[in-house]
């Protein structure tokens, strides 16, 4: 009877308050997040979502903070972008790739909020970009696929074809022909960034063709978990994924934007913000690997190494001598890419087999 | 046995009842799902129905959500009348982006007055194109136009991917996905500086009532509704069916590709992997939930697009989690379709006194 009380209630009180608000928690600094996928992806949303979380906890005093998740890259982005300016959130991240252009024109209808946009390139007075030099992290995984497999042969999922995922690709590669210079790396294009369904039947697929070693550039933890099934190895991805495949893991790539995200944060509070482009990698902490399990403990003192080597700067993933796919010499010996080709990167470098989709 | 019977006679009552009880047992639904997630409910309905349409920026919301919505559904209302089961519109509308926005990627830097024009006019064509496809093949061979139009989506979808990853992408976008954004002369004008509503959504808002004046008041339009209902008097009559499917896919495609340049021009201002969240699956559901009628039509996408603002907004304002959001949507299209079922058919228990299974 209570609860139908309570339901009644509710539903005249429906009826009659037109005028109704609901009320922020008073003077506290909101800032806002779009997210691609749910926090529970355990990858790409799910690390962003862990920095929102350390904000929370650094400067949970002064701030409050918003997500919106599963926003579509599109129409639609623009406007749950502009809604979260609307509602009063003074500083907003938008973790992908493809709210670049909404980013853009929300930013431009509100010049008083800032704007952070995860790994685009355009930037404006209240809007800055940042991303992760995720690469280093793959070439470590090369090296470590390059001395683990037995068939010679990686299966990776790739997800769009951007120069974001060609050179994870590559640098994969780099890695793995210090080890093997046979090695092959099939790469199967999911187009999505989140389709667990999508990348489990991609790495099945990628088994049946004789990959015994799994990698993926998506953001569920669906690759890893086919990899279990047939008791092969795989990597984590954006988050450390074992306690899902606690046999299976070699290591992951964490995204670590939390130190990121609550140095923006307090920038906005002390009003010391400014539009930047922030390219980070292991050496300020934003890429971190998991710990290098499953592996002999020879493999994993190299792949410690080559992480400490990338984090200290002795090394650099993308070290020449390169070749493209055509033979044509794209980094001389002893050079190293820099960091236009790095992020213009749209071509596959030598011994990658199959065409990049156009 | 549980079976579907129709009622003899429809009660005018019934009809406009329906809705109204739908809407009602959506509140009480909602207020014990708002209540067991712990929030106020009363705020909450608030926040998903009114606040969307309490506002200037929300109405211009809505309308930028559901004037691509209702001129598709428009369109696909003329074939669902006559029996011809375009489900591709999402292919045409594609399309439509595709033919007329690649006239802003040739003359990036025009400023003619009539690059415009030329654009919405060439956007009509190019959905027309691809829905003559499956006009042509059920009109030649039988084939079915469900399947035909439903496949040519995921081409339509491929040729876009392929154009802004390959031969259209923007020079200077660092090899990244999308082609140059539209030169203003490309992009239809807003009419608030900070208001996304442009006057592509004015026209796809008024379609709806220069639909009704056709079905109600010219002879094409009795032919269609005549051919639907009775497709044996029709041919008596002598409305020939190889033009009516022509007809009714020519003018479902052309609105859709019509839809698609508007939204290419005026929302998002350039062509890109993602230009539809779907709009052309989802115009199914405004089709029939609006009765296939020009005007329930334009009621029907205002719901929908008002679910689905009022869905970001509670994920937002009120912190809801996409999930909840998404399963309301859910209901109130449950309730809505399963009254307006109810009102037109009645259940029947009847014993099934079939054959023996032998």
């Amino acid at each position: 009877m209570k609860i139908l009380h309570r339901v009644a209630v509710a539903l005249f009180a429906t009826l009659l308050s037109f005028g109704v608000s609901t009320s922020a928690s008073a003077d506290k600094t909101k800032v806002g997040f779009i997210y691609i996928g749910p926090p529970g992806d355990h990858g790409w949303t799910y690390a962003h979502d862990q920095a929102r979380l350390e904000i929370e906890k650094e400067l949970g005093d002064q701030v409050q903070t918003t997500f919106v998740e599963g926003v579509p890259e599109g129409p639609d982005a623009e406007r749950a972008i502009a809604k979260l300016a609307q509602t009063g959130h003074k500083l907003i991240f938008t973790t992908s790739f493809g709210y670049m252009e909404p980013t853009l024109k929300a930013a431009k209808r509100f010049p008083d909020v800032k704007f952070e946009h995860a790994t685009g390139y355009k930037r404006a007075d209240n809007v800055a970009t940042y991303s992760a030099r995720f690469y280093e992290g793959r070439y470590v995984q090369g090296v470590i696929a390059g001395k683990v497999s037995k068939s010679g042969v990686i299966g990776y999922i790739a997800s769009f074809p951007i120069p974001e995922v060609v050179r994870g690709i590559n640098a994969f590669m780099l890695g793995a022909h210090t080890q093997n210079p046979n090695i092959k790396v099939k790469v199967v294009w999911v187009f999505s960034w989140y389709d667990p369904g999508k990348e489990a039947d991609a790495a099945k697929v990628l088994m049946d063709q004789g990959a015994d070693i799994i990698t993926q550039h998506t953001d569920s933890t669906a690759a890893l978990q086919a990899a279990a099934d047939r008791g092969i190895h795989a990597f984590g991805q954006a988050s450390d994924m074992i306690q899902f495949a606690p046999k299976t893991q070699l290591t992951a790539i964490i995204d670590a934007w939390g130190p990121y995200y609550v140095a923006r944060t307090k920038a906005l509070l002390d009003g010391s913000w400014k539009s930047q482009d922030t390219w980070d990698g292991m050496g300020a902490g934003m890429v971190v690997m998991a710990p290098f399990t499953n592996m002999p403990s020879d493999v994993a003192a190299l792949a410690q190494k080559t992480y400490d080597d990338l984090r200290t700067g002795k090394l650099h993933a993308f070290s020449g001598p390169i070749n493209d796919q055509s033979g044509k010499q794209v980094v001389a010996a002893g050079a190293v890419a820099d960091d236009g080709m790095l992020a213009g990167m749209n071509f596959y470098i030598e011994g990658i087999d199959g065409e990049l989709p156009k | 046995m549980l079976r579907l019977e129709p009622r003899a006679s429809h009660s005018v009552l019934a009809a406009w009842l329906s809705p109204l009880v739908a809407l009602v047992m959506t509140v009480i639904t909602g207020t014990v799902i708002f209540i067991a997630m712990g929030k106020d409910p009363a705020a909450t309905l608030y926040i998903y129905f009114l606040q969307p349409l309490v506002s200037a920026s929300g109405l211009s919301e809505v309308a930028v959500k559901a004037g691509p919505l209702v001129l598709i559904a428009t369109g696909l209302s003329f074939g669902f009348r006559a029996g011809v089961w375009n489900i591709g519109a999402e292919g045409q509308y594609i399309l439509g982006a595709i033919v007329g926005g690649g006239l802003a990627v040739f003359f990036h830097d025009s400023t003619n007055a009539l690059l415009l024009p030329s654009m919405l006019a060439l956007g009509i064509v190019g959905g027309m194109i691809w829905a003559a496809i499956p006009a042509l093949l059920k009109t030649r061979f039988n084939a079915n136009e469900i399947l035909v139009s439903l496949m040519l989506v995921y081409i339509a979808e491929l040729l876009l991917v392929y154009l802004v990853h390959g031969p259209w992408r923007n020079p200077q976008g660092w090899g990244f996905p999308g082609t140059r954004t539209f030169p203003d002369a490309a992009v239809l004008p807003v009419f608030f500086a900070q208001h996304r509503l442009h006057w592509g959504l004015i026209l796809a808002l008024a379609t709806p009532f220069l639909a009704w004046f056709l079905v109600a008041k010219t002879r094409f339009g009795f032919r269609v509704r005549l051919f639907g209902s009775a497709p044996l008097a029709a041919r008596h009559a002598g409305v020939r069916s190889t033009r009516m499917i022509w007809m009714t896919l020519l003018i479902g495609g052309g609105l859709a590709g019509l839809a698609g340049v508007i939204e290419a021009s005026g929302t998002i201002g350039q062509l890109m992997p993602n230009i539809s969240p779907g709009y052309g699956f989802t115009a199914i559901i405004v089709a029939f939930l609006g009765r296939l009628h020009p005007l329930g039509i334009l009621l029907a996408g205002v719901v929908i697009a008002v679910t689905y603002i009022g869905g970001e907004n509670a994920q937002i304002v009120a912190g809801l989690p996409k999930a909840v959001t998404g399963l309301f949507q859910g209901v109130i299209l449950f309730y809505l379709l399963a009254f307006d079922l109810v009102t037109r058919y009645r259940l029947v228990f009847r014993r099934e006194r079939g054959p023996e299974h032998a």
